[in-house]
């Protein structure tokens, strides 16, 4: 069952990198993230690279594989011939800091702008209701494990790096989405959406719903509505708050 | 001197999961410069796994539920080895905890009247857990970062400076705790990025750092799992509690090999699955222990009848607490029933229509799908039991979660008492929330009435832990990754879910190798993101872990939740009144010692008959129930006169 894989794994810090050729066995079931580990400890004892529960669950182990962002851990390796040779490679839209490790930190400044939840300020704890068709929209969202694959393959800030002081990435918008669409969320979002988060350089081409691992349509669920109601012309602010919020009757 | 990086705070919170967030939250609000340290990246903490829920007698779906029902579920599953009081804590206080995690932003599911839906589990009497599908950590610890962010974009408005009063220092381990003069003065560590070591001057630590799980090769925990926090607060001085306790949930993954021992949640058997051998067998039916009959069903048309009517029919023994579970499925493996793959079947595709089983189970539907190849609407799966949780842990005050030193705090799974022998599921993400804040509460009342003498660091105790840290770098020849699996496969063979006193010493004997070997450990390369090293540093802490397990396993002779001892099978009532506990003494080596359980107060043991407490209690202990208690510790709880 057990074979030699051929890998390339690029290896360097900020200063530059090459990619270094591995010969490595690999056995039934094993998912890419298995190899690195296997490297690891036989071949390259400081090899870096981020995971955490090699399960898909907590979004650390992104990289590039073959030039596709995925997760290192669920990437199985049979979904690759014997003979092909499998080169990973650090995330290309963050900077790298060693090995498969990229400095991620653009995306926790960006999730610092979005404005938090904003509850109705007499709304106590154990008095929320919410209907389950209301919240759904959501949770979809909150599917989101943060492995930052969108954020990599999003051409705005892949190919422009200039943008990424105005552009919050796909992840961050569909927060924005999310905290709209929550029923009992009080702020207006969306002028901040187009002039703070720049959902304008959007131009819908679906790349980041294609690599999330969470199967979330950011695309068609969260970027799209959201754009649609940002220019929606016919705002009016109190029928707006009167589809919102949504209180305990009783 | 040392060359590092230096920061001054009022509290440290060492772990992001969801008790360190909880009590970072907690500190910040009661006006505290706060920094939470993590291993790993913000908002990837071990938390983020957690599948089936959290548990709170919110009574959304039924009404009868309460906090009362909830303490006697806990203090059952733990086998009345809980601390009591922090049982009675964790009961009164979890509904809040959840409805504030609401106002945070969190979105539960729903009941059908907009309130937040609760579903069974294993040992709760009443549909308990608060959930998200099967992704409640990750909801759990995302609201919690996201009220950390909240907290900060308060501070930025107030401030001009988001990390004015909380700040967050991610990819950075915390190696010593320093004290001067018997108190905490700060904590030191590197970053994991640079290898730069980074002091932090402040005089309150709070560790919340998780569990132990990589100490054990099949298990369901992440690499962060080593134990960092409690051997930390045993080398500041402070004392663990009943480390033989630990929970080997009964259903992980067993095949492919690489993903051995990754969690597949209870929700699966709460939802109706149910265990089969290899002849077909709904096995569980046998292995309906005598404390627990009267509450489980006898046969499968009552237990299939109590999913659609539980007032009228007992519980499947699919639901039986953990421990009893993970045995059953041990034993059937042993006795040659096994799956292909040395596990045994848990089936829902017979159970529930497939479009169901995806709404309800998604991230197990991936899970089976991305890594086995497996289809759970379609087929079953192979399940066997996996490390997974440490029910021992810091001794800590139920009140104020404060350590035996000074300005030394602790919560969540590295925290002990709370679950007694063994923790229900779902009873985690609670205590986290509970315990979180009252150790945030802890601090701020210990910083206060400190005024302005807080304790320094002295220079000489810096140099030592940069030395200490710097040592792996020698020219030696152990590799620390081959010492750490010899490590794992040995306390998964020899102190595993079943337990013998042979086996145990042989482990001691083990861990005397291991203890000399680890000490020429050597790694190669820089300290820039260099794993090889990180993991040269646990190792000290994961050793130090598995002697206190390892020694308490042999010292108690009895078998109770998450401690089997096959030479002694029976649950002993003399050693319910026992907690063992751990300690360094001056030569770093582990202590061992008896001391007595905390009384359970008579009002709280009032809430059981008195049949189900005969079951527990020594006869001296219920001839004083029977006499309307007393205030004198129980007189039995050393149980030293046994052999
Ligand atoms: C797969 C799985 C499913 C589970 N499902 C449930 C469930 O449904 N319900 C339930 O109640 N419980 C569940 N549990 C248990 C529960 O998730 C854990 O017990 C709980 O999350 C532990 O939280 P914590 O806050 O104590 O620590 P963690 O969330 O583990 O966080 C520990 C933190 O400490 C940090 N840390 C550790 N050491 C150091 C150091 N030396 N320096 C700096 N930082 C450090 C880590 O980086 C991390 O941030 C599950 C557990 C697993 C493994
Ligand atoms: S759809 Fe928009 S956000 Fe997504 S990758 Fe394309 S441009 Fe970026
Ligand atoms: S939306 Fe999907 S791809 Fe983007 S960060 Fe979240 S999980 Fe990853
Ligand atoms: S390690 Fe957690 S998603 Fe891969």
């Amino acid at each position: 069952m057990s074979y030699d894989a051929r890998f390339k794994v690029w290896r360097g810090d900020a200063a530059g990198g090459v990619l270094q050729d591995y010969t490595v066995e690999v056995n039934e079931g094993e998912v890419v993230l298995d190899i690195i580990h296997r490297l690891q400890a036989t071949q390259a004892p400081d090899l870096a690279v981020r995971w955490n529960c090699k399960a898909g669950k907590c979004g650390s182990c992104s990289a590039e594989i073959n030039g596709k962002p995925r997760l290192l851990c669920m990437t199985r390796m049979s979904t690759f011939t014997e003979e092909q040779v499998i080169t990973v490679t650090p995330l290309r839209t963050f900077p790298v800091m060693r090995d498969l490790v990229t400095d991620v930190s653009f995306n926790y400044q960006k999730a610092r702008e979005v404005q938090a939840f904003s509850p109705p300020a007499d709304l106590q704890p154990g008095d929320y209701r919410m209907q389950q068709v209301d919240v759904e929209r959501s949770q979809e969202f909150r599917k989101c494990i943060e492995c930052f694959l969108c954020q990599d393959v999003c051409h705005v800030v892949r190919d422009h790096e200039d943008n990424k002081t105005s552009f919050a990435g796909p992840r961050f918008l569909m927060r924005v989405a999310e905290l709209d669409m929550h029923p009992l969320d009080t702020a207006d979002r969306r002028q901040a959406a187009k002039e703070e988060h720049g959902l304008g350089y959007c131009n819908i081409t679906k790349c980041c719903t294609e690599v999330c691992p969470e199967h979330i349509k950011i695309t068609d669920n969260a970027l799209i509505p959201l754009k649609e109601r940002v220019v929606d012309r016919h705002y009016d602010p109190v029928v707006w708050l009167g589809n919102k919020i949504r209180r305990r009757s009783s | 001197m040392t060359d590092l990086e230096r920061h001054d705070y009022d509290v440290i919170v060492i772990g992001a999961g969801g008790a360190g967030l909880r009590a970072a939250i907690e500190a910040r609000e009661q006006g505290l410069r706060t920094a939470i340290i993590c291993k790993s990246l913000f908002g990837k903490a071990h938390t983020v796994m957690a599948e089936g829920g959290i548990a709170a007698s919110m009574g959304n779906a039924n009404e009868k539920d309460n906090w009362q029902t909830h303490f006697r579920d806990t203090m059952r599953g733990g086998k009345f080895l809980n601390n009591p009081r922090m049982a009675e804590l964790h009961a009164k206080e979890a509904p809040m905890r959840v409805w504030e995690l609401e106002t945070y932003g969190a979105l539960f599911d729903r009941t059908p009247d907009g309130r937040i839906s609760q579903r069974n589990f294993g040992g709760h009497e009443y549909p308990r857990l608060a959930h998200v599908g099967d992704r409640t950590g990750l909801e759990l610890i995302r609201t919690l970062q996201q009220k950390i962010v909240s907290l900060q974009q308060e501070d930025h408005r107030e401030t001009g400076d988001y990390e004015s009063r909380l700040r967050v220092f991610a990819e950075l381990t915390v190696t010593d705790i320093l004290k001067a003069d018997g108190a905490v003065a700060g904590a030191f560590g590197y970053w994991r990025e640079s290898g730069r070591f980074v002091l932090f001057s402040a005089p309150a630590v709070i560790l919340a750092t998780g569990g132990i799980g990589k100490s054990f090769k099949v298990t369901s925990n992440s690499w962060e799992y080593t134990g960092d926090g409690h051997a930390l607060a045993l080398r500041a001085g402070a004392s663990l509690v009943n480390m033989e306790f630990i929970q080997f949930h009964p259903t992980g993954m067993v095949w492919p090999p690489s993903v051995k021992g990754i969690l597949v949640t209870e929700s699966v058997r709460g939802d109706g699955g149910v265990l089969r051998n290899s002849e077909g067998k709904r096995f569980m039916f046998d292995y309906v222990p005598d404390v627990f009959r009267g509450q489980y069903a006898d046969t499968e048309e009552e237990a299939d009848r109590w999913y659609k009517d539980p007032e009228n029919n007992k519980r499947p023994p699919e639901l039986l607490p953990r421990d009893e579970v993970a045995r059953a499925i041990n034993n059937e493996v042993k006795e040659g029933r096994s799956s292909p793959h040395g596990g045994v079947f848990l089936d829902v595709s017979t159970r529930l229509p497939a479009e169901e089983i995806r709404r309800r189970l998604p991230s197990m539907h991936h899970q089976f799908k991305e890594l086995a190849d497996v289809d759970i609407t379609a087929e079953p799966m192979e399940v066997g039991p996996t490390c997974h949780y440490v029910m021992g842990g810091v001794e800590v005050d139920a009140d104020t979660a404060a350590t035996s030193v000074p300005g030394l705090y602790a919560a969540g799974e590295v925290a002990g008492g709370m679950h007694g022998s063994n923790r229900l599921g779902g009873n985690s993400l609670s205590d986290l929330l509970v315990f979180g804040r009252r150790a945030g509460v802890g601090a701020s009342e210990y910083i206060a009435a400190l005024g302005d003498s807080r304790p320094a660091i002295q220079d000489a105790d810096v140099d030592r832990a940069a030395e200490v840290a710097l040592a792996p770098f020698r020219d030696a020849s152990e590799n620390p990754y081959s010492l750490h699996q010899e490590l794992q496969q040995k306390m998964n063979d020899l102190v595993g879910i079943i337990r013998r006193e042979g086996e145990v010493r042989e482990a001691l004997d083990m861990l005397d190798d291991l203890d000399e070997r680890a000490k020429s450990v050597g790694v190669e390369g820089h300290r820039q993101f260099n794993p090889g090293w990180h993991l040269a540093l646990d190792l000290r802490n994961m050793l130090a872990v598995c002697r206190c397990v390892a020694l308490a396993a042999l010292e108690r002779t009895e078998s109770r939740g998450g401690h089997t001892r096959e030479d002694f099978p029976g649950m002993d009532p003399e050693w319910r009144g026992v907690n063992l506990i751990c300690t360094l003494d001056g030569s770093d080596a582990v202590q061992l010692r008896r001391q007595p359980v905390p009384e359970i107060r008579q009002d709280l043991l009032e809430l059981f008959e008195r049949t189900e407490l005969s079951k527990y209690l020594t006869a001296p202990e219920l001839a004083r129930l029977d006499a309307g208690g007393s205030s004198t510790q129980q007189g039995s709880a050393d149980g030293s006169d046994r052999s």
